[in-house]
């Protein structure tokens, strides 16, 4: 809410500058989001009358005018502006003045003759764009008085942010409220005399829903004049809380809102058949709004009706056949209490908001329609004058809002602020914001007054009790906790442990979106049917992931196109699945993930080393890196992702955790990648698992080593050549190490060549030749018969 | 005897002539040899009476002596000086660059949350955390939220197409509720609820996307639940780790009366550093209060008996301030060149 300091200070003037009464709104919860001056600043300016103005003698477009300051003298001005004219007043910088961005006047010669100051359009005083002329100011203004006297410009416009919970703050005699609560400074409230009933015109009202309209004050006004000039003093208000000045009557709407915080609305009367009904929709019914939409509203809508139709959406917006124009004469005015209940989501369900369904969900003093009308009526009759019927008041007392009483026991306050406040230090603090209080045993009963909607618990009147005691006051202190120490296993590890490691193999994380592109899940995942996002804000961001390798291929092709030939990232975060029984939120299931991928030189370019691209090797060190010490195991896959020919399964205990391989030729031309990365995806329940060391004795005997190389068909599988050699391993077989892989010349097409190194090693004895020996000759039978391989160099 | 004494500076010179090993081997044998000058004298000693004889041995033999030591010593000369060469041979040119891989790093944001939970860890706060396409009923309504409360409006909340009771969450405040749940079930069998202290960084979603605003952004949650945790304690805690996470007392902190459901007494947090470019100068970082009796009591906890407070923190905004980065978006972009920088 936007209003002005000066307006503000009609109903409360406490001794603060304007910095300082902003920090206070501040420290209140009204945060004052905004405080510009109402002008900028320029000084020696006053009110002129222009007592001659003729034409210059050496210039056609120029005038020279004698001008009154209230000097005495009248003052030789030269001017330009077309409007310039006898009798006219208007403001005027005398010499020495200063206008805004700093532009002296000086006394100046301008075609031959002197010129003793400048008249100013609103322009050249920055009060708005209008340079069409000199500023016209009122017949009335004063010669001589200081401009920014006269215009108020010493003012400084605030614009507050309000918590939901406080509406009764959303108007200057509630802001005023809780200025004169905090400061100790005396309330001027508006002072409102009944507007006698001067015909006995009326309209009925019918509360259709009392519920949610328990109070109905409406009033007949005759004679209106809607066309009638409205005083400045009312235009520069509402200007200055942003709000444009329309005509006389819905200025004063949204006057009497600003001021007391009633929206009002008025009808034509003569617009209107038979009763008001404030009821609920029937079927079908539409309503043709100010806004120009038709809505056909729904049932939990509250309608303000005549006999014949809707005319308009209780406390969100009138109706456009209902509503007032310049030519109407006889007005109904509405003001009335809507439970906040019943209008709260009705008009962001339609799309808009207005200032007055801004207030009515978050609560109207039900007090005061009847003081807003009779301020409206007052204020409608001295601007258009006419005449006010009686005001007809429907009301429903057995369903008004109650405020019930709330019990506060003091030691509790004491204990959740923290602070040391005594009874008659809390009575005190509750009673300024006009909460009745009163005295039950240890504690005290307050009820709050009609205007508060936030005080129904004892937290309530704590929170309250901070806010007027002061958050500053209340002291920051080292709490004391009981000390428990936290589990730290070894059997898992943190998700930073993973990070850091990843990071010193050389790869960057980095964090994309959870909502991507819908083909990146069609192309990476195989995924036709997407968990979508109902009001995504942009197509490339409408489903959820549920892989996270597509974002770093995006990641890998926004860093190429500015030239980062290398590229190594990872992500940590979740994906997003279908799952009926998936916990804990049902039917999704929602891991965590750890994802990588590298491209381009294996190393960075540097000297003494040879480059070359990385290859699935290289990231499948890295994954086997993040699972250390356990093994894994890998299994040709075909993934959509994925080259069908270079990529696996990764599997741990049996479980498969994730995929590694080589991005799909179709893919790699198709996102313009350049060259192919290798990519991985894993559980991270699973990279963060880890085994508790264990100790097995060493031996002090002497290790045999025998390398053994056997020839074997091409499409035989590494890994399937270690089990079978270690399942044939009797137990001082320590370790079985693959160390060269060769195919080419010497060997057949068709075949290749694995070279494996055994270590041998018992730990009571040494071994014998014959033993090893054997043990060699056994592991080569195995893979004879089983692989059908043949040791390299034994011809055949 | 003063021929020996030349022969001993002979024999010196001799061997500093010697350019190598083997010209000091030849210059011994000329000395030392079975046919050397000395040996020669030694021979010839028999020729002499026996007071003679031992008088001129000791001469020759202390000249010999002397002729050995000259010998040594020149062959250590040699060897040093051979050691030399070959060192200076092998010298390098420090200066080239070490070779190899070369490390790559956190996220900033990780780096902030990491931060955020070692020193929330060191006051015993446990990290948690929470599904990120979360039920309605934690996001708001077991946050004291309901259906329609206006403050459903401060978010503009991401729904998943033909589903009601789910959204992508806005804020990690609902981690409290699965915390607390979690807390009570664990020690249900006990009379006094342990302290329940938990961290939650996480991913949240919200419709908003400006330089100031990503669709997706960071918070972290706070939660400590005792039988005596007041609001003091939470400015406490909340301006210890200010001063801790920005290593510097330079620093205020304010606390400014606010609204959320599910905190009341509800505060904002603004910190100002006290020099710097952003000296004076008051920044929102985040929000904070003591848990409302009906978000304890969702929670299966007791408001009566016992009393917390929570908070939730904009690391992202703290990422900014900690490293200086002036666009939001950087974070999401994925740019190497920007992210390199904070390895």
């Amino acid at each position: 809410m936007q209003f002005s300091e000066q307006w503000l200070r009609t109903f409360v003037d406490p001794q603060l500058d304007s910095d300082a009464l902003g920090h206070l709104l501040t420290m209140a919860g009204l945060e004052v989001e905004e405080a510009t001056p109402a002008a900028p600043a320029f000084s020696g300016v006053v009110v002129a009358s222009i007592v001659e103005a003729e034409k210059h003698p050496n210039a056609d477009k120029l005038k020279l005018c004698k001008v009154d300051v209230g000097a005495g003298e009248l003052l030789q001005i030269v001017c330009g502006a077309p409007n310039a004219a006898a009798g006219m007043k208007v403001p005027c910088a005398k010499v020495g003045a200063v206008l805004p961005g700093d532009f002296a006047i000086k006394a100046a010669k301008l075609r031959g003759v002197e010129s003793f100051g400048m008249l100013c359009s609103a322009r050249e005083l920055g009060l708005s764009e209008d340079h069409g002329g000199l500023y016209a100011l009122p017949a009335d203004a004063p010669v001589g008085c200081d401009i920014r006297d006269y215009l108020g410009l010493d003012d400084t416009l605030f614009t507050i942010k309000l918590t939901p919970n406080r509406a009764d703050c959303l108007s200057l005699e509630g802001v005023a409220r809780e200025v004169a609560a905090i400061t100790s400074t005396a309330l001027r409230k508006t002072e409102i005399v009944p507007v006698a009933p001067s015909h006995d015109g009326r309209r009925a009202i019918v509360l259709d829903a009392p519920e949610a309209c328990p109070r109905y004050c409406g009033r007949i006004l005759r004679g209106v004049n809607a066309k009638a000039p409205m005083p400045d003093w009312m235009v520069t208000r509402l200007a200055r809380s942003g709000i444009r000045s329309i005509s006389a009557l819905v200025d004063v709407t949204n006057y009497v809102m600003l001021e007391l915080g009633q929206p009002l609305h008025a009808f034509d009367n003569t617009k209107l058949q038979g009763a008001i009904h404030v009821r609920h929709p029937r079927e079908g019914e539409q309503v043709l709004l100010l806004n120009e939409q038709t809505v056909t509203p729904a049932a939990d809508t509250l309608l303000i009706a005549d006999e014949a139709r809707a005319l308009a959406l209780a406390g969100i917006m009138g109706g456009e056949d209902s509503g007032i124009t310049l030519d109407t004469t006889e007005v109904f005015l509405e003001s009335a209490f809507f439970a906040p209940d019943a209008i709260a989501g009705r008009a962001r369900a339609y799309g808009f908001g207005s200032d007055a369904s801004h207030r009515f969900e978050r609560g109207v003093d039900f007090e005061l329609p009847r003081r807003a009308l009779e301020r409206a009526t007052q204020l409608i009759i001295d601007i258009c004058g006419g005449e006010a019927g009686p005001v007809e008041e429907a009301l429903a007392a057995d369903t008004l809002p109650v405020r019930e009483p709330v019990r506060l026991r003091t030691a509790r306050a004491r204990r959740v602020l923290g602070i040391d406040l005594d009874d008659a230090a809390i009575q005190s603090l509750l009673e300024r914001v006009h909460l009745n209080v009163q005295r039950d045993g240890e504690d005290f009963i307050v009820t709050p007054p009609s205007w508060r909607f936030d005080v129904e618990i004892e937290v309530d009147l704590v929170e309250e009790l901070a806010r007027l005691h002061g958050y500053d006051n209340i002291p920051a202190v080292a709490p004391q906790g009981s000390l428990m120490m936290q589990p730290s296993t070894e059997h898992a590890r943190p998700v930073w442990a993973a990070r850091h490691l990843l990071a010193a193999r050389g790869y960057q994380e980095v964090i994309n979106f959870a909502f991507v592109e819908e083909a990146w899940e069609r192309d990476f995942c195989a995924n036709e049917d997407p968990i979508r996002l109902a009001n995504p804000i942009a197509s490339q961001l409408s489903v959820m992931r549920s892989s996270l390798i597509a974002g770093l291929v995006d990641t890998m092709a926004t860093n190429r196109k500015r030239q980062t030939e290398r590229v190594r990232v990872f992500e940590v975060a979740r994906v997003f699945e279908r799952k009926a029984d998936g916990e804990p939120v049902t039917g999704f299931h929602q891991p965590m993930r750890i994802a990588g991928l590298a491209a381009g030189p294996v190393l960075p370019e540097q000297w003494g080393e040879r480059s070359r691209a990385v290859d699935f090797y290289d990231v499948k060190a890295d994954v086997e890196a993040l699972i250390a010490p356990r093994g894994l195991n890998f299994v040709r896959l075909s993934h959509p992702a994925l080259h069908p020919g270079r990529a696996a399964s990764v599997a741990l205990d049996g479980r498969v955790i994730g995929i590694i391989g080589e991005l799909h030729p179709v893919w790699v031309q198709r996102y313009d990648l350049g060259i192919a990365p290798v990519v991985f995806e894993l559980e991270l329940d699973a990279v963060l698992g880890a085994r508790m060391p264990a100790y097995s004795e060493i031996s002090r005997m002497p290790a045999v080593v025998r390398d053994l190389a056997l020839v074997l068909g091409i499409e035989v599988s590494a890994g399937r050549v270690i089990d079978t050699l270690r399942q044939a391993a009797p137990a001082v077989v320590k370790e079985i190490t693959l160390f060269d892989v060769y195919h080419g010349k010497g060997i057949e097409p068709n075949k290749k060549s694995l070279a494996f190194r055994v270590l041998m090693q018992d730990t009571q004895r040494t071994l014998e030749d014959a033993e090893v020996d054997a043990i060699v000759t056994g592991l080569v039978k195995q893979a004879e018969a089983v692989l059908g391989a043949r040791l390299r160099g034994s011809g055949g | 005897m003063e021929h020996l004494d030349q022969l001993v500076q002979q024999a010196a010179a001799d061997f500093a002539a010697a350019a190598d090993g083997a010209q000091l081997e030849q210059a011994k044998a000329r000395y030392l040899g079975k046919s050397g000058s000395l040996t020669e004298r030694l021979k010839s000693l028999g020729k002499l009476d026996p007071d003679a004889r031992r008088e001129a041995g000791a001469a020759i033999n202390a000249a010999k002596a002397a002729i050995e030591a000259e010998l040594e010593a020149r062959r250590n000369a040699q060897r040093e000086a051979a050691l030399l060469a070959q060192l200076a041979a092998e010298a390098l040119d420090v200066t080239l660059p070490g070779r190899g891989a070369v490390a790559g790093g956190l996220h900033p944001v990780s780096r902030t949350l990491e931060r955020i939970e070692q020193l929330f860890g060191s006051i015993g706060f446990v990290a948690a955390d929470g599904p990120e396409i979360e039920t309605d009923w934690h996001n708001f309504t077991a946050l004291n939220t309901p259906e329609k409360h206006p403050a459903r409006s401060m978010h503009d909340t991401f729904y998943l197409e033909g589903q009601d009771e789910v959204l992508l969450r806005t804020h990690t405040s609902p981690v409290q509720i699965r915390a607390m749940q979690a807390h009570v079930e664990r020690y249900r069998d006990c009379d006094t609820l342990p302290e329940l202290r938990v961290i939650a960084p996480g991913r949240v979603f919200r419709v908003d996307s400006d330089a100031t605003h990503s669709p997706m952004f960071h918070q972290a949650e706070g939660l400590w639940v005792g039988e005596n945790v007041s609001f003091a304690d939470l400015k406490g805690v909340i301006a210890d780790f200010l001063r801790r996470f920005f290593e510097t007392d330079d620093l205020q902190v304010r606390f400014r009366p606010s609204f959320f459901p599910f905190t009341e007494p509800s505060a904002e947090i603004d910190v100002a550093f006290m020099s710097g470019a952003l000296e004076g100068r008051w920044l929102e970082i985040a929000g904070c209060g003591m848990v409302h009796p009906n978000v304890l009591r969702f929670g299966g906890i007791d408001p009566e008996r016992y009393t917390g407070f929570a908070f939730g923190m904009g690391p992202d905004r703290l990422t900014m301030l900690r490293y200086g980065v002036n666009d939001l978006r950087l974070f999401f972009e994925g740019d190497l060149r920007f992210l390199s920088q904070f390895r």
